[in-house]
């Protein structure tokens, strides 16, 4: 089993459209990625539902683990992009 | 005599046409036999889903921008794989399809509400796809606008955020909804397309598809089977307030240059940009209840320091008045106020709250002292529902004790209006804040539709305790303003230039018509219009008072223009 630990990036934390781009990730990864504050809580990076439930705040830390073949790099990819402020990147708000 | 229905006016223009129903929501009893087939079941509810995804994916097609993130968004939501097993364990769990997806939804949808906020929010995206699918499980017609051929005045109870993205104003001629207020998302939606629209029309609970309705926007009313002429005249009306409206822009001011400084009511940070792009002098009330609404435990002061600043940033240079917590009533924030209230509109709210739970408000002004230093607005902080002068020196030492320069009270409590005069020699600006006053002093819940002519800003005694309340301050040479709801309306703007008010503090939609209104006016004839709605013994002959000075006055302007 491979995890990592990583700060989120975006200030607005895990909303609707840094969880959207997880969960876009995560679709395209060949094992499953979970996500949570520990490793006890959880949820399935695909699961945009549940991400949202997580209610994840901006400079938050969280546990991305992933298990299987590949694991290594899907946690990699994983923590690269919640590591980055998402909501800036394409936002302009208006 | 055309029979009209009374709403707010939330986008201005005015226009006629059939009415069409929105399909409202399915609603599922609370009862049902348990399926012989689940497979079946399975297979229908999978299916409605499937349909449900695929008509909002049809729907993100036409749309754009904002719009189609929040679409796109609401899509992953609609597939996400724990709703579909949601849906297979409630089959097997002995649910018919229909049922089966309102369970499978539930937990998803309660644990959003939960969070609140900006996810909270999405709750209602969540809301939206399920009672999509149930329709189509049902075989109902799809919750929303109907397909119907031409153009029509579109009613509802209100409107959904997916709804709103496929209005198309070419067939959409006007909006009326039951529910709702000038900021609804409805009506936001309706003024950027143009559309004229009445919310928060209870009366329209009553008008039934094909009937004919004229709505006008601008006044807030709804006339059920209005002839020609009526639709001509407020068509007309309409044409000519926009082209004046167009005609003004800049410091509120009277025809002869007297000041009325025009302010917005700003609600969260969310439109910041908008209302700071807005032709205004300012922000007369910034409300914060924002950050502390549907939160388990108080924001802390960075956070609080950065979403004022969201606001700040935007007027630099010009006053924010920033309003502290009103927690209470109908603002109940769990870690502010207690439920054991029998009474909570008279309860511990507002500056109350401050005083039992010093912590939050001490660290609400230190957020605004670092936002104000993070920024150059000119910043100002007010407190809610003060009762006595002994509260407004309070907060005032409080607030100055954080370095904060110029700080008032509202005026909202009767108590408060009355002895104005003293209340204004401890603080260095006062804000009426009409629709709590009006509440208090007719004693009447602001809540009870029923009690709403008791709330109307034009009742004798609001606009007496206004005057004294403007008279003090003249006197003590500060500031007086308005920031309820009354502050919107164009009929009043002079009425309360002439007692003396110096900002009127409104919604940016109500800004034009507001600051036409008192560009009619010299400061003299408010001076005069005033006197004589102050004498008016009720809301019917106050209104008239002000429609016949308004005829004299033009009747004045025409002759002196022939001469």
């Amino acid at each position: 089993m491979s995890s990592r630990k990583v700060v989120i990036g975006s200030p607005v934390g895990l909303h609707a459209r840094p969880a959207k781009l997880l969960v876009e990730l995560a679709g395209r990864l060949p094992v499953p990625v979970k996500i949570g504050r520990d490793e006890n809580q959880l949820v399935d990076a695909a699961s945009i539902l549940a991400l949202m439930a997580l209610g994840v705040r901006g400079g938050e830390e969280v546990l991305v683990t992933a298990e299987g073949e590949g694991a290594e790099d899907a946690v990699t990819q994983v923590v690269e992009l919640l590591a980055r402020d998402l909501d800036s990147a394409e936002q302009a708000p208006a | 005599m055309v029979d009209e229905l009374r709403g707010n006016p939330a986008s201005p223009g005015a226009a006629a046409g059939p009415v069409v129903r929105l399909t409202p929501p399915p609603v599922l009893p609370e009862h049902w036999d348990t399926p012989a087939a689940p497979e079946a079941e399975l297979a229908a509810a999978t299916e409605a889903l499937d349909a449900a995804v695929a008509d909002l994916e049809k729907r993100a097609a036409s749309v754009s921008g904002e719009s189609k993130s929040i679409m796109d968004t609401q899509i992953m939501m609609a597939q996400d794989p724990s709703l579909r097993t949601g849906i297979s364990d409630a089959v097997a769990g002995g649910r018919p399809a229909a049922w089966a997806i309102r369970d499978a939804f539930g937990k998803h949808v309660a644990a959003l509400e939960a969070i609140g906020g900006y996810l909270g929010e999405r709750a209602a995206d969540l809301i939206d796809i399920r009672d999509r699918a149930i329709a189509a499980a049902l075989g109902l017609a799809q919750p929303g606008i109907p397909a119907v051929d031409g153009a029509f005045v579109l009613v509802g109870q209100d409107i959904a955020p997916a709804d709103t993205v496929l209005l198309d104003p070419a067939k959409v001629l006007g909006i009326v909804t039951e529910k709702g207020g000038p900021t609804s998302h409805t009506a936001i939606v309706a003024r950027a397309l143009g559309i004229p629209a009445v919310v928060g029309c209870a009366g329209a609970a009553g008008l039934a598809d094909g009937q004919r309705i004229a709505v006008d926007g601008t006044r807030g009313t709804v006339a059920v089977d209005p002839d020609d002429d009526y639709v001509h005249r407020i068509e007309a009306e309409a044409a000519s307030l926009k082209e004046k409206l167009a005609a003004h822009s800049g410091p509120g001011a009277t025809a002869d240059g007297h000041p009325v400084k025009l302010l917005l009511n700003v609600g969260s940070a969310g439109g910041a940009a908008t209302d700071a792009a807005a032709d205004a002098e300012g922000v007369g009330l910034f409300r914060t209840e924002f950050l502390f609404l549907d939160r388990t435990e108080a924001p802390t002061v960075e956070e609080q320091r950065a979403a004022y600043g969201e606001v700040l940033r935007g007027f630099s240079g010009r006053q924010v008045v920033i309003r502290t917590l009103d927690a209470g009533a109908d603002k109940y924030i769990p870690f502010a106020n207690t439920e054991d209230e029998p009474n909570p509109a008279l309860g511990v709210r507002g500056y109350r709250v401050g005083v039992r739970n010093p912590g939050l408000l001490t660290a609400q002004l230190e957020a605004i002292s670092l936002a104000a230093g993070d920024h150059d607005a000119d910043v100002r902080v007010m407190a809610p529902m003060i009762a006595t002068p002994a509260e407004a020196a309070a907060f005032r030492e409080l607030a100055r004790e954080h370095g904060i320069g110029k700080v008032g009270v509202m005026i909202e409590v009767p108590a408060a209006a009355i002895r104005a005069r003293d209340i204004l020699a401890e603080v260095d600006f006062v804000s009426i804040g009409t629709n709590d006053l009006s509440q208090y002093t007719y004693a009447a819940d602001r809540m009870l539709g029923e009690l709403g002519e008791l709330l109307d800003p034009w009742q004798p005694a609001l606009l007496a305790l206004v005057a004294n309340v403007a008279a003090a301050a003249k006197e003590a040479g500060k500031p007086a303003g308005i920031c309820g709801e009354a502050a919107s309306d164009p009929g009043l703007a002079p009425v309360f230039a002439g007692l003396g008010i110096t900002s009127l503090s409104m919604s940016v939609s109500a800004v034009p018509a507001v600051r036409a209104a008192l560009k009619d006016h010299t400061v003299e004839q408010c001076e005069i219009l005033a006197a004589e709605v102050l004498r008016a013994p009720d809301v019917p002959s106050a209104r008239k008072a002000v429609e016949e000075f308004s005829a004299r006055s033009v009747d004045q302007r025409s002759r002196d223009g022939e001469s």
